[in-house]
């Protein structure tokens, strides 16, 4: 999860060292009141947050939702076309991976931890709201913006690789 | 619905949340709008890449790296 939310390997390493760092501290403390995974993915999440500020570098900005509707066909060309139907294993290969960690990393960080907790580590809504700190309808929308702006940014990779 | 209805709908669609109703005006319109069509084929193959890029296990050697740091952080505590 921290090499997904920080790209580097070093500064993963970093974060996940010290998130186990402040399981073992807090583990007194823990209450169990979320399930133990929530608890450890909050201060993952939290660590990643961190280190993504101290970067200090502009975060990117999203497009407002409208530049994403898809264009009707014009003159018979489809302006949108489709990706391969190839498995992801053959789909995934090391350039691939690349572009995707490339495009996850130019997300905004808040959108980066909803999209990397709900579709990568597969928590469901309410518990990366818990981990985060927001509601559920919060999560749904950071969410459903991350995937819009990933297909967006990863659109014409994917269509080369069509033919 | 319009292409800029379904957009706003889609992840809700793709995940299962999306009312019945809602579900099936969605579907008519995809059947006639092959760009909307195209549009959450992409937007699901977009999740499932990621998903799958997802599920490498930790490095053995950060795995060790990890292990060492917190033996040495937590002696004697």
């Amino acid at each position: 999860m921290s090499m997904r939310m920080l790209r580097n390997q070093e500064d993963a390493e970093d974060a996940l060292q010290e998130t186990f760092l402040q399981v073992y501290r807090g583990l007194k403390g823990f209450e169990g009141r979320s399930t133990f995974s929530t608890w450890l993915f909050r201060l993952a999440t939290n660590v990643c947050l961190m280190k993504i500020r101290h970067r200090e570098t502009e975060p990117a900005k999203l497009l407002p939702l409208e530049e994403y509707i898809p264009r009707p066909e014009e003159g018979g060309r489809p302006q949108i076309q489709d990706w391969p139907d190839k498995p992801e294993e053959v789909l995934l290969n090391k350039e691939s991976r690349e572009k995707m960690l490339e495009a996850l990393e130019k997300l905004p960080a808040e959108y980066r931890a909803v999209f990397v907790l709900r579709d990568i580590e597969g928590f469901s809504n309410s518990e990366v709201g818990e981990a985060l700190g927001i509601s559920v309808a919060a999560v749904k929308s950071r969410l459903h913006r991350a995937r819009l702006t990933l297909r967006g940014m990863l659109s014409s990779y994917f269509q080369r690789k069509a033919f | 619905m319009k292409c800029k209805d379904i957009l706003e709908k889609l992840s809700e669609y793709i995940d299962g949340e999306l009312d019945p109703m809602l579900c099936q005006d969605l579907e008519r319109h995809m059947k006639d709008c092959h760009p909307c069509l195209v549009f959450v084929n992409t937007l699901k193959k977009t999740i499932t890449l990621y998903k799958y890029a997802g599920s490498e296990p930790l490095p053995k050697e950060v795995h060790l790296r990890l292990h060492d740091y917190l033996k040495k952080e937590c002696k004697g505590s």
